[in-house]
């Protein structure tokens, strides 16, 4: 099976040369575009009396998630349903079992399930590739600690290439908990590869300083500094608990030094303000922020279940017999 | 005698559902030239402004849409459009449909086909639709289209246009308005050729090795 699709991959350079969807430190340009194409031309399905398409039928989707999300999941079994896929899910209830263990029990439980695809978000970085190693199914990678969560990175440059002419040579701020951020990770990795510039943007104790020579990035601890000819800023949810660890001294302070308000968007008339949700308001972004024109929040939301469509039909294993 | 034809438009591309001409491809016969084909939409447009109903009170504009199948679908449906245009001062509505969705092969081919623009800009519920597309071979393209445009509405009636029938139907598709049938023989394919992606117009039948996933198999 992998051998027949490398083999074909070969003949076709503009298709996808992944069979996973785990990060996007190896997908090039074309593989992203490839994908961001087709979730445009899936938009159309969203906007019909009946929003859904044979595609997948008889294709069985599992989401494994073991942290709480309510937005990826429910995005991505919208996804499956919408093409007709089967979903199933599996919520891990807080256990006892420490993380190897359980991943090794998720592989065995995904194989006696016989699912053609695996969605799986995870606390520890790599247990997508974990899985896909362990694994025949399909693995997307929902999220996996601090380290991806490709399909929102490509959500995100979707919504953003349906409002800008081209990503090339585009401004891109984010600005928020850099080091914890798997969002922004993947973000910068599929910016970068469309030619785009991205600066990152946050308390010292929370940007570290190594992703700049790392990454091909930019860093600034200043807000005014990141947000000076800059075409989109992305402002990325603050983690309550993290207040706890002495990262930033109050959620008021950050708010102060980091939060977008309407002067921000009065100063740069050309700014568009993007957040991966849910926002804590009054804190990354003020509520005249939030509902102003130029946030395209929901047009994120919008685009997630296209694009987990286009990456659901691009990736679904082929039927044998081909 | 036979001659390599210059290369098609996308040769890397995904597998479309099109008669997209191939490298591979050798020429047996052209089963049109620029001028019939040009003959042949004509008459397809006359066909179509018969049925119009002359006593009714609304503009065929409105109760009439030419859907074009993706791709040369779209660009014959397109010229119809204006040939129709033309004659009665009338420019019918024109949605453009990629039918891949549907497909009913579409898991078990080795690469995904790409996905193709549909725009549909109008209600097709109670519309008398004409469904164009360059050549009719298994039917199950037109079976899928059939489904397609059914999860949108509730159309009046649907006709099916096709340039060349090339019979060796697996489903019971019928075609209403049809250039020309021509029954082939196995490894034959037609291709029809329009200048919007092709630089040149006409039909032809060519032999197609075997060994290539070709264009328009499962048709």
């Amino acid at each position: 099976m992998a051998a027949s699709k490398s083999s074909a991959a070969l003949d076709r350079p503009d298709a996808l040369r992944h069979q996973h969807l785990l990060d996007l430190s190896s997908y090039e340009a074309d593989e992203i575009q490839y994908l961001l194409d087709t979730a445009q031309e899936f938009r159309e399905v969203l906007d019909r009396p009946i929003r859904q398409v044979p595609t997948l039928q008889g294709t069985s989707v599992a989401s494994l998630f073991f942290e709480p999300s309510t937005r990826t999941k429910l995005s991505f079994n919208l996804a499956a349903g919408r093409l007709s896929a089967e979903t199933v899910s599996l919520s891990k209830a807080s256990s006892s079992v420490t993380k190897g263990e359980t991943l090794k029990d998720t592989a065995r439980n995904v194989e006696a399930m016989k699912v053609d695809v695996v969605v799986l978000r995870h606390p520890s970085p790599g247990a997508p590739h974990f899985l896909a190693r362990c694994t025949d199914s399909v693995i997307l990678n929902a999220g996996d600690g601090a380290h991806a969560h490709p399909t929102q990175a490509l959500l995100d440059v979707l919504t953003m290439r349906t409002h800008v002419d081209s990503l090339e040579g585009l401004n891109v701020s984010i600005i928020g908990d850099i080091t914890h951020s798997r969002v922004a990770r993947s973000n910068v990795q599929a910016l970068t590869t469309l030619g785009a510039a991205v600066t990152l943007c946050g308390p010292e104790t929370m940007l570290p300083v190594e992703m700049e020579a790392a990454m091909d990035v930019r860093t600034t601890t200043r807000l005014d500094e990141a947000l000076d000819g800059c075409d989109i800023a992305m402002a990325l949810r603050i983690q309550m608990e993290r207040q706890n660890a002495g990262l930033f001294p109050s959620t008021r302070e950050y708010h102060r030094q980091f939060g977008i308000t309407a002067n921000h968007l009065r100063r740069h008339p050309d700014l568009l303000i993007m957040h991966p949700g849910p926002v804590n308001r009054g804190i990354e972004l003020t509520d005249a922020v939030v509902d102003h024109e130029r946030s395209i929040i929901l047009s994120q939301v919008t685009n997630g279940v296209a694009l987990r469509m286009a990456v659901l039909y691009v990736l679904a294993p082929r039927r044998d017999g081909a | 005698m036979a001659a390599a034809l210059p290369p098609p438009q996308r040769l890397s591309a995904p597998i479309v559902p099109d008669a997209a001409m191939s490298s591979d491809d050798r020429i047996k016969a052209q089963l049109m030239t620029a001028r019939d084909l040009g003959r042949t939409l004509d008459r397809m447009a006359q066909q179509i402004i018969e049925r119009f109903d002359p006593e009714a009170a609304a503009s065929p504009a409105d109760t009439f849409a030419l859907v074009g199948l993706q791709t040369r679908g779209v660009h014959l449906a397109r010229r119809l459009q204006r040939r129709i245009e033309t004659q009665t001062g009338r420019e019918l509505p024109l949605g453009l449909l990629d039918v891949t969705m549907y497909r009913d092969d579409v898991r078990l081919r080795l690469e995904q086909p790409e996905i193709q623009t549909t725009r549909i800009p109008f209600d097709v519920t109670d519309r008398e639709l004409v469904l164009v597309d360059d050549v009719v071979f298994t039917g199950r393209t037109g079976r899928a289209a059939l489904d397609a445009l059914m999860d949108r509405g509730r159309p009046a009636t649907i006709q099916f246009l096709t340039i060349i029938d090339r019979q060796h139907r697996e489903l019971p598709i019928s075609v209403d308005i049809v250039g020309r049938e021509v029954p082939t023989l196995p490894g034959e394919e037609v291709r029809v050729r329009v200048t919007e992606v092709d630089e040149e117009d006409g039909v032809w039948l060519v032999n197609a090795p075997a060994s290539r996933p070709t264009a328009d198999d499962g048709r």
